[in-house]
């Protein structure tokens, strides 16, 4: 084994009685390019964009497109979360390829935390949208007899989301890792590019799966739909 | 055989036996969604979203697992 157990965590120093892991170091070093790149990017916004306000717009239009196409409402409310969400975990699963750096969604604890925000953000916007009562009423739809289905739906689809985006990457690193153990120098190029168009993928379907829970709370007709079929 | 054995063998029964399911389903997903590509290219955009969201629905059966698998390796509590 390269690197031990994917389920056990390295502890890099102690902040008092707290043990800080190596994923906390990294999400914390993503958290920080992010949010000075942000900062530094829409510092000078003018009316007539220049390079780089126009490769941002791009991104943010893109992103709010997206949502509104699975939606079908208006988006504003959750691009804020949504876009954050993106972005952050495409730069979470594309640093594991950065040499010494392990991606921090490998480990079970990251996409656990934003599984939970994600399940919070739904009840959220459901109570937000509808009123407690009436988005209470809407898990006893279309019959009485869903209620438990659709109680143990939320939590194992929140369940899901979290194992999915954890198993998908930590197969990669896992991948690449065991390859590099066997055979050296070229042949992990192609998987390392596989876990690249993984890596994106996954944060797509991340956020869009959030969208589409988000979505069905919210009760927009189109969310309903995408709710049913998943 | 003592349990250490018995969990390695479980887990390569349980990757391998798993993932046939999930395969099948998915080849088939695609399939269908090639078919309605080539029939209406003009609503491409809609049909990959959904084939995204379908195809990770089906692949999370794969990557349960998958994690079976993992804590049968390395979180054993019998081992």
């Amino acid at each position: 084994m390269t690197h031990g157990s994917p389920l056990a965590t390295v502890v890099v120093f102690h902040l008092g009685p707290v043990p800080v892991a190596k994923p906390v170091v990294t999400t914390w070093v993503i958290m920080l390019l992010l949010a000075v790149a942000s900062w530094a990017s829409t510092r000078r916004l003018g009316l007539i964009p220049m390079r780089r306000q126009a490769m941002l717009e791009l991104l943010v239009t893109a992103i709010v497109t997206q949502i509104e196409e699975v939606i079908g409402a208006d988006a504003r409310p959750l691009v804020p979360l949504l876009g954050t969400l993106f972005i952050f975990l495409l730069a979470a699963n594309v640093s594991g390829l950065l040499p010494g750096v392990q991606a921090p969604t490998a480990h079970i604890e990251t996409p656990a935390a934003l599984a939970l925000i994600v399940f919070s953000a739904v009840h959220v916007f459901g109570i937000r949208a509808r009123g407690l009562f009436g988005y209470l009423a809407s898990f006893a739809r279309p019959k009485l007899i869903m209620l438990p289905l659709n109680v143990l739906s939320e939590i194992t689809r929140t369940f899901s989301l979290m194992v999915r985006l954890f198993g998908n990457i930590m197969s990669g690193e896992f991948l690449i890792a065991l390859v590099l153990a066997l055979a050296g120098l070229i042949l992990p190029i192609p998987l390392m590019a596989l876990e690249l168009l993984i890596g994106v993928v996954q944060a797509y379907i991340f956020t869009v799966l959030a969208t589409v829970f988000i979505g069905a709370a919210v009760g927009g007709e189109t969310g309903e739909r995408a709710a049913a079929s998943s | 055989m003592d349990a250490k054995i018995i969990s390695i063998i479980a887990a390569a029964v349980a990757v391998s036996i798993g993932s046939i399911g999930p395969a099948l389903g998915e080849g088939r997903s695609v399939a269908a969604a090639m078919d309605a590509i080539a029939r209406q290219p003009e609503s491409a955009a809609t049909i990959s979203r959904t084939l995204f969201v379908g195809l990770a629905m089906i692949e999370t059966m794969a990557i349960y697992c998958l994690v079976i698998a993992l804590i049968l390796l390395f979180a054993n509590p019998y081992a």
